[in-house]
């Protein structure tokens, strides 16, 4: 029937009468169900999936292109791509702490990302269900959030130099502690906006504190949590780079960094990528893990 | 009905909520005995603090002042022997229908029975309400009507002592409504449970009710009449229809609501 939009209204007005003259024997003849007509591939909608996003990219590297055409330290993306190529043709070896692969630098930041932030999922998450059950706890530590939470990455890592005298904690702090406020925050938003319902309901089946926790609160508040986790991962990937700039070792921050001091554009260029794809990867795998856990009412 | 003590007595109770913009006077001087067995719609305009009070019996609020007892004991926190079926059914999304209503069983239930005997009885609460057939599906895969057959199953299973309903069927189209409504009455002809039930609705008050306790305009509402409904059961709303005792507990109430406490929008 879709189709009929596509044709004249004569037309489609002598369709529809065959049709209405058609349907009753076709009706009478084959009692069976009408089997649903095989759907033709959606060209058009893969068509506006695709394009925009390629010309977006297309128009970036061409007005990439266009500014370094006549020269200068700002390397072309030719040039870019082609020592990408080389780059990536050996991510893995190793010859001495400071020359790496790519693939080990990458590796080693995401291993602090994850100690970092999984140390602040482990403190923080609890601390969020505390803050959002308990009124006064929330008065208590509302304001030192408030205070705490717009605090530069940079600003905690001498603090976490001084205490833990070493470059790679300090490093893990930081991360820690810039990305424990979002999940906080919204665990503990969650908590506050369960609905009085579910509570109610909780009250009138006088469940155990522990189901109250496991059935009704962990549930209603893992969509907020998620969210918080998300923006954390985020923040934590943001930082790292900063973090590992200043601090040194193997790791993506300190490769821009090495690679500036060895005047290598192209690898900054390529980090930056490189860095933007890990990031987005990051946010699409909990994007995925979120969306398994939201309960669509 | 007989004069044995009655099995919830509300005595004297007055509801004064204490809001940012000073205090509220909700109820006043409320007495109330409801029977083992009977059905009761608390009727009245929005805001008449009907709700107010169901909630009291299900020990959700504590009172000002004034008593409530339900079975001879003070009703001083919710119970499931007080089971409430809520408005907006307020099941829980993360679980299937069968684990809703397996969780009040489990908890009332759980420390005597086995396991089959407790998933036995989920089942069977949920053929009660006809739903047997959705016990795996999630709450948002079913209708608004389902969903509130599932809050009636969850709330019967625990086989309370009352069954406090708060418009349960307020949001339901009026050709579902009248479904479960019967169902409803069949449903409580059989349990012989004792009902509470908060409605705006006439029709829904007079056929399901052996007494309808009517409330005055808030603030500071209080009952204002109390009409027995002396139909026999069961009933059929049909035959009902041109029921002189029916027509005139209908008109009797209507009378009440629109032109004796006719809801005066605020003026202020």
């Amino acid at each position: 029937m879709v189709s009929a939009v596509f044709h004249s209204p004569r037309e489609a007005a002598l369709e529809a009468a065959a049709a209405a003259k058609a349907a009753p024997v076709v009706v009478a003849a084959k009692p069976v169900e009408p089997r649903a007509p095989r759907q033709p591939f959606d060209w058009r909608g893969l068509w506006l999936q695709i394009i925009p996003p390629v010309l977006g990219l297309a128009l970036m590297v061409g007005i990439w292109a266009l500014l370094t055409m006549k020269g200068g330290a700002f390397p072309t993306p030719a040039a870019t791509f082609e020592a990408a190529v080389k780059l990536f043709a050996d991510p893995f070896y190793s010859k001495g702490p400071n020359d790496q692969g790519i693939g080990w630098n990458i590796l080693f930041s995401l291993q602090r990302v994850a100690l970092g932030f999984g140390l602040a999922a482990l403190v923080g998450i609890p601390l969020g269900f505390m803050i959002g059950r308990f009124g006064f706890l929330n008065r208590m530590l509302s304001p030192l959030i408030s205070l705490l939470k717009p605090v530069s990455p940079l600003a905690w890592l001498p603090i976490g130099l001084l205490v833990f005298k070493s470059a790679n904690p300090a490093a893990i702090w930081t991360i820690f502690i810039c990305s424990i406020w979002p999940m906080v925050v919204n665990t503990a938003v969650g908590v506050q906006r369960v609905p009085q319902d579910y509570l109610n309901v909780a009250r009138v089946l006088s469940l155990s504190e522990w189901k109250v926790m496991t059935r009704i609160l962990f549930p209603a508040v893992l969509p907020y949590m998620l969210t918080g986790v998300r923006l954390s991962v985020g923040t934590a990937w943001l930082v790292i780079v900063a973090a590992e700039m200043l601090t040194g070792g193997v790791g993506i921050g300190f490769w821009v960094w090495d690679e500036w001091n060895n005047l290598n554009v192209q690898h900054i260029i390529i980090a930056i990528f490189v860095i933007g794809i890990v990031g987005l990867a990051l946010e699409q795998l909990l994007m995925a893990v979120a969306r398994r856990f939201s309960f669509d009412d | 009905m007989q004069s044995n003590p009655a099995f919830i007595d509300v005595q004297a109770v007055e509801m004064v909520f204490s809001t940012r913009k000073g205090s509220f006077h909700a109820l006043r001087d409320i007495h109330l005995q409801v029977q083992q067995g009977e059905f009761i719609t608390l009727i009245g305009h929005s805001g008449c603090g009907k709700s107010t009070l169901l909630n009291l019996i299900a020990g959700l609020l504590l009172p000002t002042s004034g008593l409530l007892l339900c079975d001879k004991r003070e009703i001083a926190a919710p119970g499931p022997e007080r089971a409430v079926v809520f408005q907006n059914h307020s099941l829980l999304p993360w679980l299937t229908c069968f684990a809703n209503v397996h969780l009040a069983v489990e908890r009332v239930f759980g420390a005597r029975e086995s396991k089959a005997q407790l998933d036995a009885r989920t089942q069977a609460a949920l053929e009660l309400v006809g739903m047997g057939h959705a016990a795996q599906k999630r709450p948002h895969e079913i209708s608004g009507g389902m969903k509130q057959r599932i809050g009636i199953a969850r709330a019967l299973a625990m086989e309370p002592k009352v069954l406090l309903m708060d418009e349960p069927f307020g949001a339901l189209d009026a050709l579902t409504r009248a479904k479960l409504q019967d169902e409803l009455l069949k449903i409580v002809a059989r349990t012989r449970s004792t009902v509470v039930m908060v409605t705006h609705d006439v029709d829904e008050a007079v056929l399901l009710s052996d007494r309808i306790v009517m409330m005055t305009n808030g603030p500071a509402a209080t009952i204002g009449e109390i009409l027995s409904v002396d139909l026999p059961r069961p009933r059929d709303r049909v035959a009902l229809a041109e029921d002189p005792t029916y027509v005139h507990a209908r008109k009797s109430v209507i009378e009440f609501l629109y032109s004796r406490h006719a809801h005066v929008e605020k003026a202020a």
